[in-house]
């Protein structure tokens, strides 16, 4: 598990208004993203990432997680941000994912892991449809956290399959080299 | 699961095996009506659906097989014929059947009532039928007079010597017995003389009888009722042999307790005088008399394995549910992969003891593969039965004769394969039936036999199993193939295409030559969707056609999905396996060769043409090529391409993992594998590769540029 920066501290805003929502919190260039903990396996170092050459630009890689390949996608890529340069704090969260129904185990490329939070349903937010430079259908809802906005993804649609999802703003070729992870 | 619905399931499992079977025998009926053993077949069938459905609550089920049965007694007892009629309605009652076993409360009613008006009418005794209550159907293979009652009968028969002379012949009493169930007899001849005493008159001989019968002890005395007076009888019943046995011997307690092995002990046996050996030569007993034990002791042995209830040779096998298989088999990749990784440290030191424990995991892992494999193995005639109904079905809706034989049904094909060639097989045998057979005028002008023949055929081929599927029909039309291909602009008018090539159009998405669309067929879905099915178990499909003779569809298929034997290849820093099936050789390619191949990429090997590909193009790898590559040449269809590669790594063998759906859209790669570092390494589908090369060339051919995938970069 990665180092927990000390801005990360659970710090349980459950109020009355339904259960709070248990979110796993990452980085994503310098934006906070979170997916629920639910869906989350585990979180990994960075493996040796094989290349899957030819395939679409934002799920490059296989990894072996206890002995099943896994796919890596990489998040950045899908949420329109450049590539990530692999440093020492780049994860893979593995998780849970339905892709046309069928249950399937991925793996998301985070630049940093923060930790397990709490948010409370009540300042769980819609996500705004401008003022976003993400594809506002990726984003399940807006947390708050103190100042901090958190956006939580709705992963399934994230790694929906329809190719008529996919339009991301630095979209690149699908011969273009991969990510250096 | 809960009790009571595992036995449900049970029933449903053992239901649908038993319509499977009927299934069978009717079909085989409707070509023989006259044979009886198929009419006891389907009668037993019928009467044990109704037992057990009976006993598992299947109420409705249990009336309707009865009414079934009732029609099949009549057959029996020769009051009722076996007609088309009778086997059409039998077989609409089957999925009746099968309706009321998977969803009791939701079956058709009315249809259900309106099969059993048929089969009432049929008899002509509905209501005597009604009242027959239970069927004398015997569910054991026991022989008359010797029931689950039976016992044996140890009778000890000692003649006076003037029985004969009271005209009393003993051997005729002894074949009476003999008429009384399974006997065994031996003659106690230690009271004969020697010639010069011998009265000729005078019966010496004595005999120990073993019967098992079910009659009752009375009946066995009244056998011997007018010697009695002149011979001493004695008869007891011998113990139960199942009990008998329980009492277990010393030897086989050892063995049990582990305290001696099985081996062991028997090399002591062999050393242990028998019994009777020792109790004759110490002159306890005759030799005769121990013979006569012998016997007794292997009449009971023979009885108790012909006993009902003790496994007979229909039951040796053991049902297991499939997700165990499946989960069987993860384990046993897993631990192949396990393996691997134990052999690569094991080989990096220098502990020879951890060597020799690597290796000898080794072979253990490989022998666990192959029987996992092998349990996962299913005959080819498990799917093949299934067809026989398709096609009896087909011929009666679309009013032609068709003749649908088979041939290798024992080929072993993996469950998996099995299960999901079942469409694609249906399809082509639909497309044979409706396309391919004539009607009756045509094929009467056409100077053939009148009934149609469908030709079903699996069979061995190295690590490949081929099932071809071959009709005496019209044959493609390749002259409608190719004005429809122009038609939808595949072909360019007048563009040369071999025969093969030509076929090879109909597995094109909404391809179809038909003239007319009926239910079955035409509507040119279809065979594409068979090919995908082909090409995603790995296998391929051809089509060879002769006008007015018939067609011929083979489809090679691999014999397992789960494993393969490869050949780990290192292109740039990744590194993948190509199948080694698809192998033919490895070359070297000398930078001679490299810097002379030019527009298009040829290797010489043993002065056949063949042409390469540099993986590293192919996968966008940005590096420079290193300076010793290798080519590895394999055969994809027809032609032999070379791919050129950074090294050989070596020969490895892989548990294929398929590739999640995000990378779908990836065909060059069939699955990945998991080396013996723990990383992932990809698997090539060396036919995909091959198209996709040569597409990208032809693209880029036009667009004016050289390939950069043969030539040099």
């Amino acid at each position: 598990m990665p180092k927990m920066p000390a801005s990360s501290a659970t710090d349980p805003v459950a109020e009355a208004g339904g259960a709070p929502l248990l979110i796993l919190t990452l980085g994503l260039r310098d934006e906070i993203f979170a997916v629920e903990t639910e869906r989350v396996h585990e979180v990994l170092d960075l493996p040796h990432v094989t290349d899957v050459p030819n395939s679409r630009s934002f799920v490059t890689g296989l990894i072996n997680v206890r002995g099943k390949v896994v796919p890596v996608a990489d998040l950045r890529a899908r949420f329109g941000m450049e590539k990530g340069v692999a440093t020492p704090t780049t994860r893979i969260v593995v998780m849970d994912v339905l892709i046309d129904g069928e249950p399937t185990l991925v793996g998301a490329l985070a630049d940093k892991v923060y930790g397990v939070t709490e948010v409370a349903a009540a300042s769980l937010e819609e996500a705004p449809r401008v003022g976003m430079t993400w594809r506002s259908e990726f984003v399940r809802a807006i947390g708050k956290r103190g100042d901090e906005f958190i956006i939580i993804i709705d992963i399934d649609r994230v790694f929906a399959s329809e190719e008529t999802a996919y339009v991301g703003p630095s979209s690149d070729s699908p011969e273009s080299p991969r990510p250096a992870v | 699961m809960g009790g009571a619905l595992d036995h449900t399931a049970t029933f449903r499992q053992e239901a649908a095996d038993l319509l499977v079977q009927l299934e069978g025998a009717l079909l085989d009926l409707a070509d023989r009506p006259g044979d009886r053993d198929l009419v006891d077949t389907v009668f037993r069938a019928l009467h044990t659906l109704k037992g057990s459905g009976a006993m598992f609550g299947f109420d409705a089920l249990a009336s309707f097989a009865h009414d079934m049965e009732s029609a099949f007694d009549c057959v029996r007892n020769g009051k009722l014929a076996v007609g088309a009629e009778l086997v059409n309605l039998t077989l609409a009652a089957l999925d009746h059947i099968r309706a009321l076993v998977d969803s009791p409360g939701t079956a058709d009613q009315v249809r259900g009532d309106v099969l059993r008006a048929s089969f009432r009418e049929l008899t002509g005794t509905g209501f005597r039928a009604e009242s027959r209550g239970d069927a004398p159907a015997s569910t054991g293979g026991l022989r008359d007079g010797e029931d689950r009652t039976a016992a044996t009968y140890r009778i000890r028969f000692r003649p006076g010597r003037e029985v004969m002379r009271f005209g009393t012949n003993p051997l005729l009493l002894l074949d009476e017995l003999r008429g009384l169930g399974r006997c065994a007899v031996t003659a106690i001849t230690d009271d004969i003389p020697p010639l010069e005493d011998l009265d000729p008159t005078a019966c010496y001989a004595a005999w120990d009888i073993l019967l098992t019968s079910g009659r009752p002890q009375a009946e066995i005395e009244d056998v011997f009722i007018f010697v009695a007076d002149q011979a001493a009888l004695k008869i007891e019943v011998v113990l139960d042999p199942a009990e008998e046995s329980a009492a277990k011997r010393v030897g086989e307690i050892l063995v049990e307790r582990g305290d001696i092995a099985t081996e062991a002990l028997a090399d002591t046996l062999d050393k242990q005088e028998r019994l009777g050996n020792l109790l004759v030569r110490e002159g306890k007993v005759s030799p005769s008399l121990v013979k006569s034990a012998l016997v007794e002791q292997r009449h009971l042995n023979r009885v108790a394995q012909g006993r009902p209830g003790a496994p007979s040779s229909a039951a040796t096998g053991i049902r297991v549910p499939a997700e165990r298989l499946d989960a069987l088999m993860d384990q046993v990749g897993e631990l192949v992969i396990a393996h691997a990784r134990l052999a690569q440290a094991a080989s990096a030191g220098e502990d020879m003891g951890l060597k020799s424990v690597a290796e000898e995991i080794g072979r253990l892992a490989s022998g666990l593969r192959d029987t996992t494999m092998g349990i996962r193995m299913l005959p080819i005639g498990t799917l093949f039965g299934k067809f026989r109904r398709v096609v009896h079905d087909l011929s009666i809706e679309l009013g032609k004769t068709v003749e649908l034989t088979m041939s290798g049904e024992e080929t072993e094909l993996d469950k998996t394969v099995i299960e999901n060639l079942n469409d694609p097989l249906i399809h082509l045998i639909r497309n044979a039936v409706d396309h391919g057979i004539e009607d009756a005028e045509t094929r009467a002008a056409r100077g053939k036999p009148p009934a149609g023949s469908v030709h079903l055929a699996a069979v061995h081929s190295g690590a490949q199993v081929l099932i071809t599927i071959s009709d005496d029909g019209g044959g493609m039309d390749g002259a409608a193939i190719r004005a429809k291909a122009e038609e939808r602009g595949l072909l360019a008018p007048g563009q040369e295409a071999s025969e093969s090539e030509l076929f090879a159009l109909v597995f094109q998405p909404g391809f179809s030559t038909s003239q007319r669309v009926t239910g079955v067929s035409g509507r040119g879905v279809g065979m594409d969707v068979v090919k995908r099915a082909i090409d995603a178990l790995r296998g391929t499909i051809d089509i060879a056609s002769t006008p007015e003779q018939g067609s011929v569809i083979t489809c090679r298929l691999p014999l397992t999905l789960a494993i393969i034997d490869g050949l780990l290849v290192r292109v740039g820093g990744n590194r993948y396996v190509i199948p080694l099936s698809a192998i033919e050789e490895c070359v070297e390619l000398t930078p001679g060769q490299d810097q002379r191949s030019g527009g298009r990429s040829f290797l010489n090997i043993r002065d056949a043409i063949v042409p390469f590909l540099r993986l590293r193009a192919l996968f966008n790898d940005g590096g420079t090529a290193e300076r010793f590559q290798k080519v590895v040449i394999v055969a994809s269809g027809e032609e032999r391409v070379g791919l050129v590669v950074d090294q050989v790594v070596g020969q490895y063998q892989t548990v294929i993992k398929s590739l999640s759906k995000l990378h779908r859209e990836v065909r060059e790669f069939s699955g990945a594998t998991i080396l013996g570092d723990g990383t992932v390494a990809l698997i090539l589908d060396v036919p995909h590769i091959v198209a996709f090369a040569q597409k990208r060339e032809e693209r880029l051919k036009a667009a004016g540029i050289a390939s950069p995938v043969g030539e040099q970069e």
